[in-house]
Formats: structure tokens, C-alpha cells, sequence
């Protein structure tokens, strides 16, 4: 029997009676993480990873009704056992696990294979049913060692600093901005966020990973000598606004999977552009899905019609999942190319980010 | 190879003019002469013929990848390009070449051309194994004649003169020809291009043209010309010929004939050959190569015809006969006039011909006007004289070098395209800078008036040019938004837009379901006012034809 189905709600469990990342409001809800097209508002009850709570409640209030449970810690809900994986996606993001009647099938959410240091790493879960994103899902996406990226950060900064300008950075600001401020030398220089990034700073650092000092940025004037030495990250809905006007002549850089590419490079018309995702390239896609061991693979957000081709091709049962976690023809869509998310709830809310969209997330 | 991938990256991140001097500067200042050479080949558009077929290197990226080939083409049509696709989906290599780019080109790649597949299949991977990523790529592109990265020759001249300390007048006479598939690029020429001023250069040139001087589109109303010309009196104005531009060159006893790619075509002229008798030794006329009968000028696209031939029959040469239409004179007696002001060349030009008549070389006739409005009135005629409007050239104005407007200007002052409201039907993915947006669209008109029974939309033209960035956006979320069907990279869409399409002639043809065929379609304006309703009909098409 099917775990999960679509519904116009979400995807559904129908003997657990509960739903994941549903899109429209529902009694039981599970969340694999807190990026806001996955944790939406206004669900009766929340089920989510232990890690995961301080994100989720500053993004959808703190007095959600939330229930958590530890990695690797089993649930039982109407014979079905429930148990959250770490995604290695972003702080507390979770592949959720469910057996019933000794069949297992495990929901990633979205994924990354690399460990990066801000949240538990990427553990493959043996089950016969895998559903997967495919964000990335093409054969043009893999990603050099992280290590090498933000050298590449780490030497832009330097080179800007010896040249008298500010590094702005344009980073999604939860999950991709604490990632990036983990990995660099923060012996460079000074380090200034947007007002959008330095609460999920606050919940990483909350949650015990090591984000160095960062200032806001708003505090300096525009003549202060210190701004010419400092990264600075923002979302990246804060290109071309008035804000950017405080940093005078700067250099400015993005960081995306979409960057592998000169085109969207080009669109995005930076300075820079640095190839980091939080999601799996097309060889991690692959792998994730053979550690699993299923013989089966649903599909959903991302390159779906091609990586269903694909396992089919290679003799897995696959199909696709229609599911409203971003279009599919859109995933080349940058970050900041809509308008922000205005509409979405939670977007006023203090912390939220005005970028409801990174890469599809 | 890495020091020009950088050059490459470099240059293809940015749009300002400055920035990219600032690139070719650094770059040449560093490389060597060898390397400098084959550099500027590639900058100023040198390709040299496909070195390996591009079916060779996709299976190789296929096979490198374990990839079906429709995978192959999802990842194409994700990227936009068929040289970083391959190169993404190559095996990465963690080294990258030290070694220049003459080493590459002359020892590696140009070795390369002609071999047996089984050959090719053997060495590739070995040359790739040394290249990073962005090097991978520039160097396909390299293979497969597609490298082109945004500047323009004009650029690399002024690159180049500004380090070698030289006008950059000088340094575009000695690019003449650099580009030229016969022409192999080395140390020895490098340094030519950069050298020192020297009082024999001029009289080495052989049959060298001068760089063409080219025009600027003027699309101001012209109650606004006084404003931003001054009086007529000040302007040399002439018709826009629509033909083929070139040079004339006549010199040591032999003529040369250059198109404006600075393309040697003197073979493709045949009955001009007798101007040799006729033209004094250092002689080089400017002027438009037409189709001229009857005694007017003949559509381009018989012209178009005849350069399509390989032989040329005597029957052809009769019936499509070419003339020159002499606009300007470049050199007399040996000597450059370029520094010369405008109407002493043009005086200059019509002694020549009045001392060697030719039927072969007509001089372009000057037009006057009271002012203005007399001229635009006097424009109105360009459709029926197969002209495309008017050549404004200011009396004092130097010869200068392309696109320059430091020395004076050339204005075409070219008359409305045909225009007429169209719907958007189809849409297309963009390439290389616009890869991730639908910008190549098909249009449509009604067959029948509003109102009729029963009237369906007919494809008729396709364009991509003509919108801003941000509209370009818009129109492509409206695109996403409407899709019916896809087909590949093409996308039906439910018709909502509405375009005025703006195009240089049109023509029946019977290969197309409208009838006609349009020539340089172009988005002029978005009509947000009209309705997919109120877009024109077939019938308006046809009324154009006249
Ligand atoms: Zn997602
Ligand atoms: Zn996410």
C-alpha cells in the first residue's frame, strides 16, 4: 500500500492520517524543515525534528503548537511508526521515515550530501519507497568541495579589502548566509549582515553552531572606513535597493548552485558568482537514492520528468509528484527575480526572510 | 590556456567598455607575443575552420557522463550553450594548462583537424585531462568556431594602441585582413601590430582597405533635427543604398575589392575588374555595390542571389549586372585623406570620376533640401526608389574608424520599417546570456477581419530583438504563466500579447502559411492597449506589398 499520497493539500499519509510539508492548511502536519515554501502557516499541529524547533518557531511563532522528536527517535502514530533522518539540508531539516505493516518509505524534503558543519549530516535510510527532490536533477550540476568555495569567498574578500571596497554577498538568508559564515576566515575583516540574516544567525547560534561575530550593518554610516574592509551578506532581495547605497563602491558576489551557469551568472549581472547549494548535485541525487536501497523513487520539486526518466532507464520503478514546492520550469528562476513574498504568511513577521523562494527550496 | 580562459571570464562578466580594456590590457601586457597574437586572432572574430566536429565531442561529454543522449539535450537546453554543456558535463580535471595559447592553438588543437574519429576519440580526453573547467570551455569553443565573447575590434584596437602607445587609426590599418582564415597569426605579426610608427609602413600596403567607417541610426523625429544637427547647410545627404558596402582599392597597377567584414570579394565582381584601366595607381573609393538595370537601383535580394553562386555565367553577369556607387574617397595619388574633411574628399571623389568616367563607378548623388521638412519630404520617395532613406554625413567631418563618433558622424536616417500589430503564439528559449528566459517569439496575424465567423491566427514572423531587459522579464512570466503545450524547447502559448512588429520589407513567398515573407522583423513596442482582438489581419500584410 501506498505511505504517501498526493493530495491538494500536500503530500498525505493515509493510515497515519497526517501530512508532509502540506501546502495548504491542515490538522497534522510533519515538516521536514523550516524553508518557507515546506513549513507553511496556519496548520493545527506541527511534528518536526528536535533540532529544527528555534527555526521553526521564529519563522512561524513561537507559540505553534509543536511537538518535536530527536534524530532517530521512533513515534507511533495509528501503526505507523514515525522517525526523523538528518537532510544535511540546513539546521534541523529532516528526511522523514515511516513503516507500516513492514513497509518503509522515507521522505527526504530537500537534501545536501555534503556535511557542512550547521547541521547534522546527510544519513541515507534504508526503505523500499524513496521520494526524492530533484532540484538539481541534470547532469550539468556538481558542485566542487565546499572548501574550495569559500577559499574562492576568502580570496575575493582579501582582494577587495587590498583594493579599499566592501564584499557584498548575496546569499538566501537561512540556511545558505549561516553555511557561508561558517566556512570562511573570519580573520579577513569585519563581518556585516542584513536585517533579515542576523536572526537566523541568532537560532544557529542558539543551537550551538559556530557563527562568528557579525554586526548590522544599518549601525554605520556610510563614511566609516570600516565598511570598505567588511563582508557584508544579504538576502538577496536587497540588490538594487537603497539599502545597498551605505556601502559606496563595492563589489558584489552570489552564492547559488544556479551560479554554475554563465548565463544565469550573467543574468544576475554580479561581480561574482560562487557555486554553493544546500541541495544534492546530480551524482549526490544518485547516490542518495542507491544508498536507500528502493526499489522505487517518487519524485518531486526540481528536474522531475528528467531524473524519473533517468531511474527508469536504469530500472528503477519512478514516477513524479506533483507537489507545490516550487515549479519545476521555475527552479531556473534566481533567487530575488519575483517580486518578495509579500503575500506569503510570515513574510512580516520579524526574521522572516523576504526571499520565500532560494533555489526552489 | 588558463591565462585567456581568465581573459575570457573576465571579459564575459561584465558590460562596461572600461573594464574590458582594462582586461585585454592586463592580459597582453603579461603574454607573450606568440600567445598576444593568436589573442587578438580571437578577440577581433578570427575563427579558423571547425577543428573537430561537434557530434565528436557531444558523444564524448555522452559517453564521459554515461548519459542517454536526451539527456544530453535537456542539459543543452538548460545551459543555452553548446560548449559549456559539454564542457560540464566532461570529467573534471583538478589540473590547468600554464602553457599559452599559441601552444594550444598551433601544437594541440589546429593538429587536430582532419583526423579519424577513432583518433580524435583517443587524443581528446588526454587534452582535456589538463584543463579546468573555464578553460575546458573557452578551448571548445575554440575547436568548434564558436568563440565569441563580447567585444568588438574596435575595442581590441583601442586595447592595443593604448599599450603600445600608438593612434588607434594606425593600429586598425595594420588589423586589415588580421582575421582572415588565410592568415595564421604569429610573434612576427604580434609585433607588427604594435610597433613603433615607421615611414615605409604606408607604402607596404599592398592591397590593404582602410577600416570602414560605419554609420549610426538617427531616430529622432526630424522637427527635432535642427536641435540636434544644426542647419541643413551643414550636412553632405545622399540615399541609403541597400546593397553590399565596400572599398575599391587600386594600387601598383592591380584593383582589390573589400567588403565591410574586410572580406577580399574582387573575385565575385568580375565586370568591375576593367576599373583597373581606368582608376590612377593609389587610388581607394568607398561606395555601396548594387544591382543596377534599368537605370535604378535592384532589390538586395537579387544581389543576395548572385553572391550565393559559386559560377558565374555570363548569362548571370547580364542579367543581375553590379555597379559601384561611389560615396567617398579614402586615398589619391598614395596619399591617406582620411583627415580630410568630408567635403573635400566628396569634391575630391567627383574630379576622379569626372577624369575617368566609367559607367561601372556612379557617383552617389548628393541631395539637397531648404531644410528639414523639405528633406523628409523628399524621403518619402525612398520606398519607391528602392532606397532605404537617407545618409546624413556632417560637411567636416573626418573619415574615423568603425563606430566612432570623435572624428564626426555618419547617420542613417532610414525610413519607418513596415510595421503592424501582431500576436505572440510561440516562445523559445534564449541563448547563451538569455538562456534561462523564453526571448525568440513567433508572431502572428488574423486571417480574417473581426467579426468574421471564423478566423484563426497565421504564423508570420519570428523576432527576438527589440525589447529591454525588464520587458523581456515580464514577457516571460506571462509566457510561463500561458503555456498550452511544449515542444521541446518551444512553448504554445494561450495568445494574450500583443506587439507592434517592425520589419525592413516583405515580400510573397510561397514557402510560408502566410503568403509573405517579412525581412529583419522586430519587436518595436509592447501594446498593452490592445487586445489579442484588435491585432492586424493578413489582409494588412498584403496591402504592404505595393
Ligand atoms: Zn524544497
Ligand atoms: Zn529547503
Amino acid at each position: 500500500m501506498d505511505l504517501v499520497i498526493a493530495r491538494p493539500e500536500g503530500l498525505y499519509c493515509p493510515p497515519g492520517d497526517f501530512y508532509i510539508d502540506p501546502w495548504r492548511p491542515v490538522e497534522r502536519s510533519v515538516i521536514t524543515h523550516g524553508h518557507g515554501d515546506h513549513a507553511r502557516w496556519g496548520n493545527a499541529r506541527y511534528l518536526a525534528a528536535a533540532p529544527g524547533e528555534g527555526i521553526l518557531r521564529s519563522r512561524l511563532g513561537q507559540d505553534i503548537d509543536l511537538q518535536t522528536l530527536p534524530y532517530g527517535a521512533t513515534l507511533d502514530h495509528h501503526g505507523v511508526k514515525l522517525s526523523f533522518h538528518p537532510a544535511g539540508h540546513v539546521l534541523g531539516s529532516a528526511q522523514v521515515r515511516l513503516e507500516y505493516r513492514g513497509e518503509v518509505w522515507v521522505a527526504s524534503g530537500d537534501y545536501k550530501v555534503e556535511a557542512d558543519g550547521t547541521c547534522a549530516p546527510f544519513e541515507p535510510v534504508r526503505c523500499h519507497t524513496f521520494i526524492t527532490e530533484s532540484t538539481f536533477g541534470l547532469p550539468i550540476y556538481r558542485w566542487r568541495p565546499q572548501a574550495e568555495i569559500f577559499a574562492g569567498i576568502d580570496d575575493w574578500w582579501r582582494q577587495n579589502q587590498a583594493e579599499g571596497r566592501a564584499s557584498v554577498l548575496f546569499a538566501y538568508s537561512f540556511g545558505k548566509a549561516q553555511r557561508i559564515l561558517h566556512g570562511i576566515d573570519d580573520r579577513i575583516g569585519p563581518i556585516l549582515v542584513h536585517g533579515a540574516v542576523e536572526p537566523l544567525n541568532r537560532v544557529y547560534r542558539e543551537g550551538g553552531i559556530r557563527i562568528p561575530e557579525t554586526h548590522y550593518a544599518g549601525d554605520f554610516k556610510k563614511s566609516d572606513p570600516l565598511l570598505r574592509q567588511a563582508l557584508v551578506l544579504a538576502p538577496p532581495s536587497a540588490a538594487g535597493s537603497t539599502w545597498m547605497r551605505r556601502f559606496g563602491e563595492y563589489s558584489d558576489g552570489f552564492a547559488s548552485g544556479w551560479m554554475m551557469l554563465r548565463g544565469t551568472r550573467r543574468r544576475r549581472g554580479v561581480d561574482r558568482g560562487f557555486v554553493l547549494s544546500d541541495h544534492a548535485d546530480w551524482p549526490g541525487l544518485l547516490w542518495a537514492i542507491e544508498q536507500t536501497g528502493a526499489e522505487r523513487v517518487m519524485v518531486t520539486h526540481g528536474s522531475v520528468n528528467v531524473l524519473v526518466r533517468y531511474l527508469r532507464e536504469q530500472g528503477l520503478d519512478a514516477q513524479g509528484f506533483t507537489t507545490e514546492y516550487g515549479d519545476e520550469d521555475d527552479s531556473d528562476d534566481l533567487p530575488g527575480a519575483d517580486q518578495p513574498g509579500a503575500d506569503l504568511p510570515g513574510a512580516n513577521q520579524p526574521g522572516a526572510d523576504p526571499e520565500p523562494r532560494e533555489e526552489g527550496p | 590556456m588558463k591565462a585567456f580562459a581568465d581573459l575570457y571570464g573576465r571579459l564575459d562578466a561584465t558590460t562596461s567598455s572600461n573594464a574590458k580594456l582594462q582586461a585585454m590590457q592586463d592580459y597582453f601586457r603579461d603574454a607573450s607575443a606568440e600567445d598576444a597574437a593568436w589573442a587578438v586572432y580571437f578577440l577581433a572574430g578570427g575563427r579558423p575552420r571547425q577543428l573537430v566536429p561537434t557530434r565528436l565531442l557531444r558523444e564524448q561529454a555522452m559517453t564521459a557522463g554515461h548519459l542517454p543522449e536526451w539527456l544530453f539535450e535537456e542539459s543543452y537546453q538548460a545551459v543555452g550553450d553548446l560548449a559549456e554543456t559539454i564542457a560540464l558535463l566532461l570529467p573534471e580535471s583538478h589540473h590547468s594548462s600554464e602553457e599559452g595559447l599559441a601552444t594550444w592553438v598551433e601544437d594541440y588543437l589546429l593538429p587536430l583537424r582532419g583526423l579519424p574519429p577513432e583518433e580524435l576519440a583517443a587524443r581528446l580526453p588526454a587534452l582535456w585531462s589538463r584543463l579546468d573547467r573555464q578553460s575546458l570551455m573557452v578551448c571548445i569553443k575554440l575547436i568548434t568556431g564558436a568563440f565569441r565573447v563580447g567585444v568588438s575590434k574596435l575595442l581590441v584596437t583601442r586595447a592595443l594602441a593604448s599599450l603600445a602607445g600608438l593612434d588607434p587609426k594606425r593600429v586598425a590599418q595594420r588589423l586589415v585582413g588580421y582575421t582572415d582564415l588565410s592568415h595564421r597569426p604569429s610573434a612576427a605579426g604580434y609585433r607588427r601590430l604594435v610597433a613603433e610608427e615607421s615611414d615605409r609602413e604606408h607604402a607596404e600596403r599592398g592591397g590593404q582597405p582602410y577600416p570602414f567607417f560605419l554609420a549610426h541610426a538617427l531616430q529622432a523625429p526630424h522637427e527635432q533635427f535642427e536641435a540636434l544637427l544644426g542647419p541643413v547647410e551643414n550636412w553632405l545627404v545622399e540615399w541609403k543604398w541597400d546593397g553590399i558596402r565596400a572599398q575599391l582599392v587600386k594600387r601598383d597597377g592591380a584593383l582589390w575589392i573589400w567588403s565591410r567584414g574586410e572580406e577580399l570579394v574582387t573575385d565575385r565582381f568580375p565586370e568591375l575588374h576593367a576599373l583597373a584601366e581606368q582608376l590612377p595607381d593609389g587610388t581607394v573609393i568607398d561606395g555601396e555595390l548594387v544591382v543596377w538595370k534599368d537605370d535604378r537601383v535592384q532589390p538586395f535580394a537579387l544581389l543576395q542571389q548572385r553572391i550565393g553562386r559559386k559560377t558565374l555565367s555570363r548569362k548571370l553577369l547580364e542579367d543581375v549586372p553590379v555597379r559601384m556607387l561611389a560615396y567617398d574617397l579614402l586615398e589619391q595619388a598614395g596619399e591617406d585623406w582620411r583627415s580630410q574633411p568630408q567635403h573635400a574628399r566628396r569634391s575630391a571623389l567627383e574630379a576622379l570620376l569626372a577624369r575617368s568616367p566609367s559607367p561601372l563607378l556612379q557617383l552617389s548623388p548628393t541631395l539637397t533640401g531648404r531644410d528639414w521638412q523639405d528633406l523628409a519630404a523628399q524621403r518619402e520617395a525612398s520606398r519607391s526608389l528602392g532606397v532605404e532613406g537617407m545618409m546624413l554625413k556632417a560637411r567636416d567631418a573626418l573619415y574615423g574608424v568603425g563606430r566612432t563618433k570623435d572624428m564626426g558622424v555618419w547617420w542613417k536616417w532610414k525610413i519607418d520599417p513596415f510595421s503592424v500589430d501582431a500576436v505572440l503564439i510561440y516562445a523559445q528559449r534564449g541563448h547563451g546570456r538569455r538562456a534561462s528566459l523564453y526571448t525568440d517569439f513567433t508572431f502572428a496575424v488574423w486571417d480574417a477581419e473581426p467579426g468574421a465567423s471564423e478566423r484563426t491566427l497565421v504564423p508570420f514572423a519570428k523576432a527576438y530583438s527589440g525589447l529591454t531587459d525588464e520587458e523581456m522579464r515580464q514577457v516571460d512570466a506571462v509566457i510561463r504563466k500561458t503555456t498550452v503545450e511544449k515542444f521541446g524547447p518551444v512553448r504554445s502559448v494561450t495568445p494574450t500579447l500583443v506587439f507592434e512588429l517592425g520589419f525592413e520589407g516583405i515580400a510573397l513567398s510561397k514557402r510560408h502559411k502566410s503568403g509573405v515573407a517579412v525581412r529583419f522583423p522586430r519587436m518595436l513596442r509592447w501594446r498593452h492597449d490592445k487586445t489579442v482582438e484588435d491585432a492586424d489581419t493578413l489582409a494588412t500584410l498584403q496591402d504592404l506589398l505595393q
